[in-house]
Formats: structure tokens, sequence, C-alpha cells
């Protein structure tokens, strides 16, 4: 298979990445290296086969609901970049 | 037919057209802690950005290990609204990019869900209405975000506060079975007091504690397909969803009539326009990437402790209105009423249980106490009165001790203040007259003061022993009963 | 003193010869001295001070009960969580970045009494065989500072194999424990799947990732693992089975074990010195007892593809956090949308951008069946077959790296730098614990010997690796002196 640009671009913006004109090209070969690599999965037959997330073999690792510490604003709010008052600060949100 | 004019009216649209509504409901679950970490799931009135851990803050290298209370609640709501419940199921990741979704991922259910199946069925102007639903998940809320500007679009920067990141969330998928707006307001009716009544939820649609969003689309009648849907949001209260729903009808049937077609897209309801306007032009569709979130091991849920949930389900509002009618000799209407809040239904179960005949407790409870309730925004157990006030109230009422009217006075004054209406009474001597040789002494000195009410009513004017009975009940200072008083008159007048 | 055991270490802690402080001191000078290798991002200042402290109050208080850790200096790689420490993950996105809690496996330390000195460098975000994807800068091995020490723990590997540190922390996602273990001659463990929490291990793949230690013995890699390794709570996918001792194991030698070795493993791609290498050490644990079988494990070939569709996927969502909204970097632009494009554009390099882009492709809408699904059930394969070999072996002993260490800047196309971790990432696909140590040199670089065990086999591993140390001296052997700075920056 052949990635497309445009497949290029799409998956970079799911992934917020802004790319150059130049990345998009490198990353549209590199891919298409890698997936062609990749695509020997498809020979593997699963059709038997159920698929595997974890391997830990746990079932129900829950807590009880009991209430813990939390941090207090000045610290949550220590690594913030841009913050107004107590709240982080982002820019205008255009859809 | 004709096409009509661009202004069709709600009725003329749904003369031609049937609309398709489906609802999806999120509620908050009532845990002291969050999903996915222990900071407090009340987040109301914290100050911002006091409420959150490494956890819901999604620093780097941190983890989520999950609420076993919130997947019981979870489990508990699809029981309520008859879903079957799968023994496996698992937690997925939902990406996207959004600044109040911290991890840029909402860990939530996709293919595996806690619940399926359900179905949750009502009246509506005397027909039975019954919508399916799909499913009940379970995931994580999202921050909330304060934007410079009334309008998300025009303004230049937002801010985010992350309290609310995590607060367990149930997520509630209706099937698209409801075809009217009142169909869809009693099913949230229907559906938040089932939630509140199982005590998960505390069903507030202004605070956005119990969310709705719609999906709306219209076909010709007698179709079995469906048309494009138009989702909406925004909508926080019944009245914005019944409003919201009936404005897309109309807009959506007004565009078909004129041959044009609807957009796919989300909408959001204005309550100062009275109208849904566009909320997002889709650029990029959206690819949520779901896959299983690596960092919780899945569910395993046996039959015991669905077992064990089941049998721990309270009462729900539907079959405790048939409770108290086969009981306790309500009619439907009273039933239906006194169980529509569970606070309502309990005080009333109290109240029987205190010795107070069902009529008149639910009478009371729908009549003067709740119109109180509303006024001074307190509830009846946490005003001054309280229940055991009221049932000492009422019985002193049934008891013939305190007329009526006498009863809401006091029930007005003791509402907020408290204290013991029989001690009330005794002191300051509102008990009423039933000594008879004094109400007979009342009645005669009525009958002399008023001889011209006397020939009417013996000349065949049934109203003029209104007057006199009021003459006596002026003279008691509304002490004496009046079907007793009425009495005397009748047998002093007899021919 | 830097090249002595935790053992000796600790004996002369306990003898009053020394002071939690002065090893500390000595670690960090011998640290500097090694600047050309740039093995280190940044020293932990006042937590090392008063850790030092901590560990002498706790050595006066009661010698007997302080572990064998107390005291002991040592260095974490910069992908872990401490309270108060700059960590950044290898990346200018997260540079500045001081996380307000600790992670459980170095608390764990903490609470042992084990002094922590400096933060290593590493591939960003853990995403690397060869250490040079730092984005400050690529570290050298101290065998040949011209060659790659290998990825991404490269840093916490160097420090040991320098001799700076007795121990050093890495994190292991495909092989970044093993393979830099191997490169530079030190023993390097990447303990069961779910043994040791993540807790504070800025995530690459969640359901791969372990921490485990470096050290020049299995012995002291087996007690920094004792004092991390148990259950949990912050972490669901740690195990709630007791941690089975270790100590009582490792002296119990290979005597009538069955040792399996992969067929696979063994294949053509070895190169001849690492061959010649692992034979003789298979050919020595025979003459200790131990059986050799030979086992076949058919998926290991698809087990690479597997991991590169797996592991980016993961990291894709995992690295989604790094937004500049709560922490690090944040390119300032009008709309939201531009920020977040310009921040991970210009905050993540080219290997990391690759892979969140792979993974995102694995996973978007129409490539998931083909793609992800399809990994996960091949995932399925590579674990029963595993599971399957260790029904008839004890362990399996095969090389950690088809190669040594290569020369910097060597293996620029992507595809030929996976390539390294053919034989290290299929253990981290079934969660297994796995351990390479020094078993010989090829044309003067180090060979590592891999043994993995069957599931919370930990102790197994520990105990094969130990006989094989205990009769060989590779481990003793020391990377030549290092060119004097000048020259080194000449
Ligand atoms: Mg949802
Ligand atoms: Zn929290």
């Amino acid at each position: 298979m052949t990635l497309a640009r445009d497949q290029v671009t799409h998956v970079a913006m799911l992934a917020r990445l802004g790319l150059s004109d130049e990345e998009v090209e490198r990353y549209r070969q590199q891919l298409d290296a890698i997936l062609s690599h990749v695509d020997r999965l498809q020979q593997v037959d699963t059709s038997q086969v159920g698929e595997t997330a974890q391997v830990g073999g746990l079932v129900n690792a829950w807590r009880e609901d009991v209430r813990g510490e939390c941090l207090p604003a000045e610290k949550a709010l220590a690594n913030a970049p841009k913050r107004r008052g107590d709240h982080f600060e982002v820019g205008a949100i255009q859809e | 037919m004709t096409a009509t004019s661009a202004v069709s009216t709600l009725d003329q649209v749904m003369e031609r057209w049937e609309p398709v509504i489906g609802l999806e409901v999120h509620g908050q679950l009532l845990t002291q802690s969050k999903m996915f970490c222990g900071c407090s799931a009340d987040y109301i009135g914290s100050p911002p950005n006091s409420n959150t851990c490494p956890v819901c803050l999604g620093l780097p290298g941190v983890l989520p290990v999950m609420n076993r209370v919130a997947v019981e609640y979870t489990v508990r709501s699809a029981l309520a609204l008859n879903c079957e419940i799968p023994e496996r199921s698992k937690f997925d990741r939902k990406n996207y990019f959004y600044p109040d979704l911290p991890k840029g991922y909402q860990i939530s259910q996709w293919d595996m869900p806690l619940s399926l199946n359900g179905h949750l069925t009502f009246t509506v102007d005397g027909a039975e209405v019954r919508c399916g639903i799909t499913r009940v998940h379970l995931e994580e809320d999202t921050g909330t975000l304060q934007h410079a500007g009334d309008i998300l679009q025009q303004a230049r920067s937002s801010v985010v506060d992350l309290n609310r990141a995590g607060v367990p969330l149930m997520e509630i998928v209706g099937e698209p079975d409801l075809r009217t707006p009142a169909q869809a307001r009693e099913y949230l009716v229907r559906l938040r007091q089932i939630l509140v009544y199982i005590g998960v939820n505390d069903g507030n649609l202004e605070q956005g504690s119990f969310r709705c969003d719609a999906n709306i689309s219209l076909r010709k009648h007698g179709e079995t397909g469906l048309g494009v849907k138009v989702e909406v949001k925004n909508m926080n209260s019944f009245r914005a969803v019944h409003r919201a729903l009936e404005y897309e009808i109309v807009r959506q049937g007004r565009l078909l009539d004129q041959g044009q077609t609807i957009a796919q897209e989300t909408r959001g309801w204005v309550e100062a326009k009275g109208a849904t306007i566009s909320q997002r032009s889709k650029e990029y569709a959206h690819d949520y990437r779901y896959f299983p979130e690596p960092d919780l091991p899945p569910l395993h849920l046996n039959a015991e402790f669905v077992d064990r949930v089941r049998a721990a389900l309270p009462e729900l509002p539907q079959q405790l209105a048939e409770r108290l009618q086969r009981e306790n000799g309500l009619s439907a209407y009273d039933a239906a009423t006194v169980t529509a809040e569970r606070e309502d239904a309990r005080a009333f179960e109290s109240l029987v249980a205190a010795g107070v005949p069902a009529k008149a407790a639910a009478n009371w409870l729908m009549g003067e106490v709740a119109r109180l309730a509303r006024e001074s925004r307190t509830p009846l157990p946490g005003s001054g009165l309280g229940l055991e006030g009221l049932a000492s109230l009422i019985k002193l009422v049934e008891a013939g001790t305190i007329n009526g009217s006498t009863a809401k006075e006091l029930l007005e004054e003791l509402y907020l203040a408290g204290g013991d209406p029989a001690a009330v009474v005794e002191e300051r001597g509102l008990g009423q007259v039933s000594d008879q040789a004094e109400l007979e002494r009342l009645v005669d000195a009525v009958l002399a003061e008023n001889p011209a009410a006397v020939a009417d009513f013996q000349g065949g004017k049934e109203q003029a022993l209104q007057r006199l009975v009021g003459g006596v009940m002026k003279a008691t200072r509304g002490r004496a009963d009046a079907r007793v008083v009425t009495g005397l008159l009748r047998d002093r007048l007899a021919p | 003193m830097s090249w002595e055991t935790v053992g000796e270490l600790g004996a002369r802690l306990r003898s009053g010869e020394t002071t939690p402080a002065q090893l500390a001191d000595h670690a960090r000078s011998a640290i500097e001295s090694l600047a050309s290798l740039h093995p280190v991002l940044r020293y932990t200042g006042a937590l090392t001070e008063h850790q030092a402290g901590r560990a002498a109050r706790m050595l006066a208080e009661s010698p007997e009960q302080a572990g064998p850790l107390c005291g002991i200096p040592f260095a974490y790689k910069d992908v872990l969580c401490v309270e108060g420490v700059e960590t950044s993950a290898g990346s200018k996105i997260l540079e500045g970045f001081i996380p307000p809690y600790t992670g459980t496996a170095l608390q764990r330390l903490l609470d042992a009494g084990a002094v922590p000195v400096a933060v290593t460098n590493c591939d960003e975000f853990a995403m690397g065989s060869s250490n040079e994807n730092s984005a400050f800068g690529p570290v050298g091995n101290p065998w040949d500072p011209s060659r790659v020490p290998g990825g991404s723990s490269g840093g916490s590997a160097a420090v040991v194999a320098a001799g700076a540190v007795p121990f050093s922390l890495g994190t292991d996602t495909g092989g970044s424990i093993r393979q830099p273990a191997s490169f530079c001659g030190v023993a390097g463990f990447k303990p069961t799947y779910g043994r040791v929490s993540r807790y504070g291990l800025i995530a690459f793949a969640s359901s791969l990732d372990q921490i485990g230690p470096f050290a020049r013995s299995v012995e002291d890699a087996a007690h920094v693992f004792t004092a991390m390794a148990g259950h949990d709570p912050r972490d669901s996918t740690t195990s709630p089975l007791p941690v089975e001792p270790v100590a009582t194991q490792l002296a119990r030698g290979v005597a009538g074990m069955r040792l399996g070795v992969p067929r696979e493993y063994m294949a053509e791609g070895l190169e001849p010195g690492v061959r010649a290498a692992v034979e003789a050490a298979l050919a020595q644990l025979e003459k200790l007892g131990a059986t050799l079988v030979e086992v076949s494990l058919p998926s290991t070939e698809a087990a690479l593809s597997t991991y590169y569709i797996i592991a980016p996927a993961e990291c894709s969502a995992n690295l989604a956090r790094m937004d500049g909204v709560r922490f690090g970097l944040h390119v300032d632009r009008q709309s939201l949308t531009d920020t977040y494009l310009e921040t991970r554009g210009q905050g993540f390099g080219p290997e990391v951008k690759r892979r969140i882009m792979l993974g995102t492709y694995a996973l978007s809408s129409g490539y998931y069946d083909a793609y992800y699904r399809q990994a996960q059930k091949v995932r399925t394969l590579i674990a029963e077959e595993f599971d399957r070999a260790f029904e008839t072996v004890d362990a399996l002993v095969c090389p950690t790296s088809p190669i040594v260490a290569f020369p910097k800047g060597d293996k620029s196309d992507p595809l030929s730098m996976y390539l390294c971790d053919v034989l290290t990432l299929p253990v981290n696909l079934a969660g297994l614990p796995g351990i390479s140590i020094p078993c010989g040199l090829s044309e003067g670089l180090p060979v590592g010997l891999q043994v993995i065990g069957p599931r919370l086999g930990d102790a197994q591993v520990l105990r094969v690796a130990r006989a094989y140390e205990a009769a060989t001296a590779w481990h003793t052997q020391q990377p030549p002196p290092l060119p004097a700075a000048s020259e080194a920056f000449a």
C-alpha cells in the first residue's frame, strides 16, 4: 500500500502535530516503509484467536470509595505555562 | 400534499412529518470520591482547581484506579432500567483534544459497556410509551471551561477549572423510540425520578449533574428509515428540552417542506433566543480512536455480584405508587403525585406510619406543605416543624381538636419556626369549641341577632344558612366545627 | 570506591568507614568526570542531601533493620517522577516540569534509604534503541564514546558501566533496560509486567512498560528489585500476589534446571561475535548442570510488527496530555488548535512524532481492525507460545541483542533501528521477566546474555543469571578509561 499525503496530514491533525511540508513528506515515506513491513501481520492466521490488551490476567482491580487528599490549588497550578488567577488559561476555542 | 408556506406551525409540521427522537443522558454519580482518584465527587463551591490531584489533573506518570461504588451504582441504575449486565466489561480510551479533558482522552466504555438492552415505560396522555435503552455505561466527567465573552466562538480566551474532571458519570443512551417533545420530556422526568429514587444521582438539571442531549430527525409518517439527525445540546431544564425539540421540529420541517436537506450537525439551545444555533462546522469528522484502556484491568461481574446489587435495589417509584394505591387506598393520581419526588414519598410513608390517615397525609403534603416548601425553599424534613410536627398537626385536625383553617394558620406559623402544635393549641386555647351547651347558646344568640336571614332561609333561600353559620364561626373566632354548627342551626330552624 | 557492589558499600557504611553523604559526593564527582558521555541531565540537589541525612539516621538508629540499599547512591531515568525534582522525559515539551508527587518505585527506594544523586539522560519518552533521540543530546558508550550505549535507558546503563554509581533505574518497554545493559556490559533486569508499580513512570506504552534496575551484579539487581516490587493500590495492573523472596533463590544454581534455547533467537542476523559469546555461555550453563533444550517460538518474526503497532498506539494516547495547558512547553498562538499544533509540533522530536503518527494511524477509523486489532490477536499467539515453552523449560536463554553497540549515527533509517529490539520486545508483549547480563566481548564490546522466565518467575530468572555470573568473570570487566575531557571535546 502507498500512503497518500492527505492521509498523513489527516493523521497529523488528529494527533494535533504541527508538521512542516518537509516533515509531511518525510513521514509519508517513513510510515510507508514501516507499514509495508508491518503488513506481514496480515499473513498471520488469527481467525481462532482472541485479542490481548493486557497480560496480567487481573479483573476487578478497584478501590473503595474513600476520599483522599487533594493538591492545594497553588500546587496544581505550579507548572501551568499560562494561568489567570486560579485557572489554567487557553487560547480562543474556535472549532 | 401541497407544500405550505414557510411559516408552518408545529401542528402543521407534525401532520406531515414524524419526529424521531432519541435522548442521551449523562448523570453524575453520588459517590464520595471521583471515578479514578480520591478527590471529592462533590465539587460544587470549591475554589477553582482546588479539588484536584495528580491523577485528575492528568499529570505525566499517574494512573487511574476505579471506584467500586461507581461501578455498583451504574449496575444498580442499569437494573432499575431493565438492562442486562454482561459478565465481561471493560473501559476504553476515547481520544480527542479539548482543554477540559486533561489527559487528551476520556476513560469511557465502547464495545463492552456495563449494561445493555433495557427499557423504560411510562404514560403520556393516557397512552403507554416504551422507550428502549441501548446501554448504560460508566465514564469520567470533564473539567469546566469559562469563556471571556458570552459566546464560545467569540471568546478571545478561555479558562479551565478541573474540579469536576474525573467525577463518575453514567451515560444512558436511549433508543430513538420517542415521537413527540412531550414523550421526550416525560421520559426524562421518569428517568430522573428513578435515578434519584435509587440514590445514585441528585437530579439537578440546572447545575448539570443530570444532563441531556437529544438526537432528532424527521421522516414521513409510515416510513421506517431515518432522516438526517441533528444533535441538540445545552438544555438545562425539562422545559428547555421540550422547547428545543419543538423548535427543531419546526425548523427541520420547514426546511424539508422547502425541499432543502438537513445538515448533520450539533446545535446548541440558546434559552434567551428560544432557538437552537449551529455549534460546529465539522472541519474534521470526529475519529475518537477508541481502544482498550491498558491501565485498567477489565471487569468481570459474576451473577453473585449482580444479584447482590439487585437485592439492594430500593423500591422504584412506579412500584411504590402501585403499592400506595393498593395498601393505602390512594387514587392513581394521588399516588403518582405523592411519589413524584422521593422525599415526598418518604414523608408520606412516615406520616402514615405515625398514624395519619393516608388521604389526609397526601392532601396536606401535596397542598399546603408543598406550597410552603416551595415558597420558603425549605423541604419539610429540613423545616422547623419537621415530619413529626406535621404528623401531630394533622392528627389534631383528624381528632377534631382544631379545625382546618386553624391548622393552616398554625402550619404557616410553625413551618420554619418549629414547635409542638399540640402544646401551642393548648397554650393559646385554639381548640375547637365542642361543648354542646356553649354552641347551642351561641346559635341561639346568632338566630336572635339575624331575623332577616332566618326569614330568608325559612322562605326557601338555602344560602341564607351560610350567613348564619358564618355568624357562629365569627363568634367562636373560627374554632367551631362548621358541620356541627350547620347541624344545630338546621335543627333549630326546622319547621 | 565506585566499582564496589551494594553489599561492599553497605559493609563500609555500617562499619562507619564512610557515610551516605560521602558516598553521594563521590558518586556525584564520578558522574561529573563522565561529562563527555553526557549520561546525566541533572542532579537531585537538595533531595540528595535530605536522603543522605535520612539514611545516616536510619543506619545510626538500627543498622540491622536498615536494608541493603540504605545509604547507597543511585541514579534514575528521566521518566520517573519525584516530587520537587524536574522530570523532562528527555523532551523539550516537558522541560522544566516539576512533579508535585513521587512515584511508587522511587518512594520505596527512598523509604529503603537509598540516596538519589542524578537523573539520567534517555531517549525522548523512552522511544529509541540508541539514546540518540534525547532532546538534550546523545549519550556515549563508556566502552567507546563514539558508539551508542543502547536505549532508551542509555544514561542509566552508562553511569553504572562507568562505575559512577552501583545501581540505577531504567524502564523497559521493548528492551530499553536489557539492550543498553547488553551494550554497556552490566546487568539489566526487566521484571514481570505488573510486579513493579508504574505509578510515577511517565508512560510510553502502558501495557508494556516496566521499571527495573541496572547493576554490576545480579545480586545487586535483586536487592533493588526486592525493594521496589509488590502490589501498589495506585497501579491497578500490579499483581496482588506476594513477591517471592529472591535471596534464597539466588544461591541455588542451575543444576537440574531445564533451559530452553529459542531456535528463532539464534537464527541468521546474529553478529558472529555475539553468536560465539552466547554459545559459549550456553555451554557454560550446561557445564553448571543445566539441561539445554531447543524450543520454537514461531511468532517471533511477527512480534516486531505487533510491537510497532501496539506501542505507538498506546503512546499516541499517553502523550496526548502534553498539550501545553497544565504543564510543559506552551507555544502561544491565538487559537487553541494552533497552540496545540505548534506546542506539540515544536515540543516533540522526530522519533516521538513518528510513533504518534504511526499509532494514531493504526487506531484511526478504517485501519483499526487491520492493524490494532490484528496486532492484539498476534500478541495472544506470542504470549501463548511462551506459555507453551514454559510448560517444558524453567527459563529461556538467548542473546539480548543480535548486535553489539554500534557507532552513533549508524542507523538513521527508523526501521533498521526498530530491528535492534527484535530479541527483547517479544518478552514485553508477553509480560515476562527478563534480564541481560554480560557474557563476553566481541571486538572489545560487551555482549549480553538474556534470561527469560515465565510470568512472576522473577526469582527464577535472577537465579539462572546469578549462577552464570558466579561461574564467570564477565561482569567484573571494566570499560577502558575515558579519554581526558579535553580530548573528548576536541
Ligand atoms: Mg459520554
Ligand atoms: Zn483527583
